[in-house]
C-alpha cells in the first residue's frame, strides 16, 4: 500500500486529482494544485481555451481604490451581500472581497492586457450595484483575456515533469494531462460512497473509460441551456452538476437564476451586451410615446423616458441586474411600451441601450469588443444608433452545495479541507457550478472574481484533503472502477438503442419554452405547478426518444440525449425550488408574495435527489445534513451565516444605500456622464 | 418576406478520417426565419434530420460553443471561405436564397463532417512558450506598470482565439511544410512585448528561427485577411522576424 503522503505509489503510479472543467475556476484550481506539488488530470467538454468564461465581457471586481474614492474590500463585502439580498453566507464573501485585489494583481502579472491609466496603473470602471470604480477590465473581452492567461499557465504545467519526494523526475509524467473533448458521465464512488475518480467519454471515438482520482473537483459552470436560448454557451447544459446531484450531491438555491437586463435578441442565442456599457455611461430608455414611429436616434431628448434613472436616482442605470431586468420586463410586457416596430405594427419586447452620446474614442478603447458583437449580429452600427436589447437568462446563483470553515476574522480558514467541499466525500466544486458567493442575485463583475477565488480556495483545500487521505484511489478495488465503467457503458448503449418517436432537440425546445416563460423574471405558483407538470410529462416522453444518430464517431445526438435527461432533472430542482419559496428575494420574484420574508426563508434551499417511480426524478428538500470528511462526519444546516452584515431592506433609490461608506462625490452624476479616458 | 421562404444548405460530410468512401455532399432545405445564422440552420437539421430529397440521414456533426465569435469553435468553410459559422448570417451570405456550402477546414485532420482536430495549434503554443514565466500565484503585489500605448498594442494581439482561420488561409501551411503558421508567431510578439515576458524573449525567438518559424512565411498575406479578429498578423510576423534577425546577429553579444 502506498504511503498516503507520497504522490508516487510504490508501484510507480502517479496519484492525480481530477478536475472537470477548464474555465476560470477549473484552471485556477489546477494551478493551485500544481503549486502544491499535486499532478492533475484536467477534463473538458471543449478545448479549455474555448470554455464559456470567454464570454464574460465587462471586468472583474477588486476594491483597489486607485481612484481615491474611499473604496475598500469591506465596502465590496457589504455591497455584494446587500446586492445578493442577504442569502449568501458572509464568510466566503468576505474571503473573496479581501482576496480580490491580490487576484487582480496576480492576473496582471500573468500578462492580462488590462486597460491602463495615464500613469500606467490598472484602470477601473463602474458596474452595477455600486457607486465606486471597482472593475478592472481588458477592453470588453475581459473573460477571454483572463481565461487565456490562466490557460497559458496551465499549458506551462503541461510541460513540467512530475517529481517524486526526492525531487527525481518521473519519466513521461507531466504535472497536467489534458483530456479535452471528453464528457463527464459520473463519479466513481467506493463502498463508503467516497469519490475515487470519474467515468468520462471521449467525444471523438465515443470510448467510455474510468479514471482514478485522489479527489475530484467539478468546475463545470452553469446550466443556462435549460432555458434554451440564453447568454450561455451551448455547452452549458449543467450535465455534470446534474450527474453528481443524482449520485447524492446536494444542490443549493437552484431557484436563483439571474436574468441579465441587456442582451441582443437572436435566433440561436441571446448575445450579452455587457453591463460595462452602462458602467461607461450607457443609458436605457424607451420613447415617451408608445407609438413613436421614428428611429431611436431621431427621437429628441425630451421625448425619451429614462425610466431607470427616474425611478432609481441613487444608482440609475446601474441598479443590480434583478431590479433592472424586472423594470425592463414591466415596461415591455406589462405596460406595452417596448420599442414600436413600424413593420409589425406592434411594440416589441425591446428597449434602447444608448451610447451614441459618448465619445467614440472612449467607446473604442473600452467597449469595442462588445459593440462589435452588436454590429455583427444585429447588423446595425451601435456608435450611431441606440442598441435594441432585452433581458436574457445569464447566470445561476444556485449550484452544488459547498461547505466552508470560518476563520476568527470572519473569512475562510486557508487550506481547510471543508472549503468548497460538497457533501460527497472527495468531491469538490468551484465556479458557477457552486452556490456559494452571490446569494439571491449576483453583482456584475463578481463572477470572474468568484470563479478565480473559488479555485484559489478549492486548490489548497483539495491539497489538504489528499495529503490526509488514508488510502489512495489506487488502493481501491479495481472492481469498483469496472462497475462504474460498465454502468456508464450500459447507459450509453441504452441510449443508442432508443428507437421511439420523440426527437430530443424538440423535447428540449418544449422544456426551454416553459422554463423561460414561467420560471424566470416573474413567478406565479399556479404556473409553476404547470411547469412541474410539464417536466413530469417530458421526463416520461424522454423514455420514448428515437436516437437520430447511431454513428460510432463524434455522436453528438446520443450525447445530447444524456444531457437532456440531466437537464430535466435540474429543471425540476429549479422549478420546485421556486414553487416552494413563497417570498421575493433578489432574482426570485413572486407578485403574490412581494416582500422578502426573512422569518421563513432566510435559509439555503438544499435539494437531494431521489429516484421516483416510472423514471421520474423527485426532489427531497432538507434542512441540514451530515457529510463525511476524512473519516469524520460534519453536520451542516440551511442556516445562513449573517454574522458580518445585518440584513436590511434594499433601497437602490438612494445613493450609497448599499454600504455604510460615503458615496464618492460625483457618483450621482456619474451614471449619465461619460468618464474621460485615463 | 414570405413566411414559407426556405434556405438551401449543401454540406460536405464524411463519417471519419478512415472512411474516405463515406465522403459526400448532402443538401438540406430549411425554413427561413429572421436573424438566422449558419448555426441555427444546422440546429434545424438536427431537429429534423432529412435531406432535401426527403431521405433520412444522420444529423450533421459540427463544433460550437459560445456562438458569439469569441471561442473559435465553429470555424469552417462557408461558401469556400474560412470563418466562424455563428457570425455567418444567412441574409448576408445568401441574400437571394443562394445555396450555401459548408465544408470542414482542410489543413487539420478530419474528425467527422464539419469537425476537425486543431490540437496542433495548442501544441505549437507550447513550442513557442506562449506564457509569462510566473514565480507563483501567491500575492506579490501589482505587476509591472505599462503605458496605455503598450496595452493598446498588446490587447488586439491577445484576442487570438486559436480558431485556425489563418492557418487554413496560409499557402505555406500544408502537408509538405513544418511552418508553424501566423497564430503562434503572433503569440511570440505578444509575450516579447510584455515587460516580464521580455525577460525570456530569447527562448521564444530560438523556437521560431528557421523554416518552421519565421522563414516559413511566404508573405502571401492571406492570414491578415482571414483573421476574424483583425489581428495585424503580417505586422506580427515581420516584427518577430526582425527580432530573430537581431537575435541571430547580436544575441551572443547581449548575453
Amino acid at each position: 500500500m502506498a504511503k498516503p503522503t507520497s504522490i508516487v505509489t510504490d508501484s510507480g503510479k502517479v496519484r492525480r486529482v481530477v478536475v472537470v472543467g477548464g474555465g476560470l475556476a477549473g484552471l485556477t484550481t489546477v494551478i493551485k494544485l500544481c503549486e502544491a506539488g499535486i499532478p492533475v488530470d484536467l477534463f473538458s467538454l471543449v478545448p479549455v481555451k474555448r470554455s464559456h468564461s470567454v464570454c464574460a465581457q465587462g471586468g472583474i471586481n477588486a476594491s483597489v481604490n486607485t481612484k481615491g474614492e474611499g473604496d475598500s474590500p469591506e465596502v465590496h463585502l457589504e455591497e455584494t451581500v446587500y446586492g445578493g439580498d442577504f442569502l449568501a453566507n458572509q464568510p466566503p464573501v468576505k474571503g473573496m472581497t479581501y482576496a480580490a485585489p491580490g487576484i487582480v494583481y496576480m492576473l496582471d502579472r500573468m500578462g492580462v492586457p488590462f486597460n491602463r491609466t495615464s500613469e500606467g496603473l490598472l484602470d477601473f470602471r463602474r458596474f452595477g450595484g455600486t457607486l465606486f470604480h471597482r472593475t478592472a477590465f481588458a477592453g470588453a473581452t475581459t473573460g477571454q483575456q483572463l481565461l487565456y492567461a490562466l490557460d497559458e499557465q496551465v499549458r506551462r504545467y503541461e510541460t513540467v515533469e512530475v517529481e517524486n519526494e526526492k525531487g527525481i523526475a518521473v519519466k513521461g509524467e507531466r504535472m497536467v494531462r489534458k483530456w479535452e473533448l471528453w464528457d463527464f458521465l459520473g463519479l466513481v464512488l467506493d463502498e463508503g460512497h467516497i469519490a475515487r475518480g470519474i467515468v468520462a467519454q471521449d467525444l471523438k471515438s465515443m470510448e467510455i473509460k474510468s479514471f482514478p482520482g485522489e479527489a475530484v473537483c467539478l468546475a463545470t459552470g452553469g446550466s443556462g441551456i435549460i432555458f434554451g436560448k440564453s447568454t450561455n454557451s451551448v455547452i452549458n447544459t449543467g450535465t455534470a452538476a446534474s450527474a453528481v446531484y443524482q449520485q447524492g450531491a446536494c444542490y443549493a438555491n437552484g431557484e436563483f437564476i439571474q436574468v441579465h437586463p441587456t442582451a441582443i435578441p437572436g435566433a440561436d442565442k441571446l448575445r450579452l451586451i455587457s453591463e460595462s456599457v452602462r458602467g461607461e455611461g450607457g443609458r436605457i430608455w424607451v420613447p415617451k410615446d408608445a407609438k413613436e414611429k421614428r428611429r431611436g436616434k431621431d427621437v429628441p431628448e425630451s421625448q425619451r423616458d429614462y425610466f431607470l434613472e427616474n425611478k432609481y436616482p441613487g444608482y440609475g442605470n446601474l441598479v443590480p441586474r434583478d431590479i433592472a431586468a424586472r423594470e425592463l420586463f414591466l415596461k415591455c410586457f406589462h405596460e406595452g411600451r417596448g420599442v414600436f416596430n413600424n413593420k409589425s405594427g406592434q411594440n416589441e419586447l425591446e428597449v434602447y441601450l444608448d451610447v451614441t452620446h459618448l465619445p467614440k474614442d472612449v467607446l473604442h478603447k473600452k467597449l469595442s469588443g462588445v459593440l462589435e458583437i452588436y454590429e455583427k449580429f444585429a447588423g446595425e452600427d451601435p456608435y450611431t444608433n441606440p442598441m435594441r436589447i432585452f433581458p436574457a437568462v445569464h447566470y445561476s446563483m444556485g449550484g452544488l452545495w459547498v461547505d466552508f470553515e470560518k476563520s476568527t476574522d470572519g473569512r475562510l480558514v486557508v487550506g481547510s479541507p471543508r472549503n468548497q467541499a460538497t457533501n460527497i466525500g472527495g468531491l469538490y466544486a468551484a465556479g458557477e457550478v457552486d452556490y456559494a458567493y452571490h446569494g439571491a442575485n449576483r453583482l456584475g463583475a463578481n463572477s470572474l472574481l468568484s470563479c478565480i477565488y473559488g479555485g484559489m480556495v478549492a486548490g489548497p483545500a483539495i491539497a489538504t484533503y489528499v495529503k490526509n487521505l488514508d488510502k489512495s484511489a489506487f488502493d481501491v478495488k479495481s472492481s469498483v472502477f469496472e462497475k462504474a465503467t460498465t454502468r456508464e457503458r450500459e447507459r450509453y448503449s441504452g441510449i443508442l438503442a432508443m428507437n421511439g418517436t420523440e426527437n430530443p432537440y424538440k423535447l428540449h425546445e418544449e422544456l426551454a419554452q416553459v422554463m423561460l416563460r414561467d420560471c424566470t423574471i416573474e413567478r406565479h405558483n399556479e404556473t409553476l405547478d404547470k411547469v412541474i407538470a410539464k417536466i413530469d410529462e417530458l421526463e416520461e416522453r424522454s423514455l420514448q426518444i428515437g436516437v437520430t444518430d447511431t454513428s460510432e464517431r463524434a455522436n453528438q445526438g446520443a450525447q445530447f440525449v444524456r444531457h437532456l435527461k440531466n437537464m430535466l432533472v435540474l429543471a425540476r430542482v429549479i422549478a420546485q425550488g421556486a414553487r416552494n419559496r413563497d417570498e421575493s428575494r433578489g432574482a426570485h420574484f413572486k407578485p403574490e408574495f412581494k416582500a422578502r420574508d426573512d422569518q421563513s426563508f432566510l435559509r439555503t434551499t438544499m435539494a437531494l435527489h431521489e429516484e421516483g417511480a416510472g423514471g421520474k426524478s423527485v426532489v427531497n428538500y432538507v434542512r441540514g445534513l451530515d457529510y463525511p470528511l476524512l473519516g469524520k462526519s460534519v453536520r451542516v444546516s440551511d442556516e445562513v451565516d449573517i454574522s458580518l452584515v445585518k440584513p436590511r431592506a434594499r433601497k437602490y433609490e438612494t445613493a450609497g444605500a448599499a454600504s455604510h461608506a460615503d458615496p464618492p462625490k460625483e457618483s450621482t452624476k456619474m451614471s449619465a456622464r461619460p468618464q474621460a479616458q485615463g | 418576406m414570405a413566411d414559407n421562404k426556405k434556405i438551401r444548405l449543401k454540406v460536405l460530410r464524411q463519417d471519419g478520417p478512415a472512411k474516405s468512401d463515406s465522403k459526400r455532399w448532402e443538401e438540406f432545405e430549411i425554413p427561413w426565419h429572421p436573424q438566422m445564422n449558419v448555426i441555427s440552420a444546422l440546429m434545424e437539421i438536427r431537429k429534423n434530420p432529412h435531406k432535401a430529397d426527403g431521405a433520412r440521414t444522420s444529423p450533421v456533426a459540427w463544433d460550437a460553443s459560445c456562438l458569439e465569435e469569441v471561442c473559435g469553435s465553429c470555424t469552417m468553410l462557408v461558401n469556400g471561405k474560412v470563418r466562424q459559422a455563428c457570425s455567418a448570417l444567412i441574409d448576408k451570405i445568401a441574400p437571394a436564397g443562394e445555396t450555401i456550402t459548408l465544408a470542414p477546414m482542410t489543413k487539420f485532420p478530419l474528425v467527422r463532417d464539419l469537425i476537425v482536430d486543431r490540437s496542433r495549434m495548442f501544441e505549437d503554443l507550447k513550442k513557442v512558450k506562449a506564457w509569462i514565466d510566473l514565480d507563483g500565484s501567491h500575492e506579490l503585489g501589482p505587476g509591472p506598470r505599462q503605458s496605455q500605448e503598450n496595452q493598446e498594442t498588446a490587447y488586439p494581439l491577445s484576442r487570438c482565439m486559436t480558431c485556425g482561420c489563418c492557418l487554413e488561409a496560409c499557402p505555406q501551411v500544408n502537408d509538405h511544410s513544418s511552418f508553424v503558421g501566423p497564430a503562434a508567431l503572433n503569440q511570440v510578439r505578444l509575450f516579447n512585448l510584455h515587460p516580464s515576458g521580455k525577460m525570456h524573449a530569447a527562448e521564444r525567438l530560438e523556437a521560431v528561427m528557421g523554416e518552421s518559424g519565421v522563414q516559413g512565411c511566404g508573405k502571401a498575406q492571406n492570414c491578415v485577411v482571414a483573421c476574424p479578429k483583425e489581428i495585424p498578423l503580417v505586422d506580427s510576423i515581420a516584427d518577430v522576424s526582425r527580432q530573430t534577425t537581431k537575435h541571430m546577429l547580436f544575441g551572443w553579444l547581449l548575453k
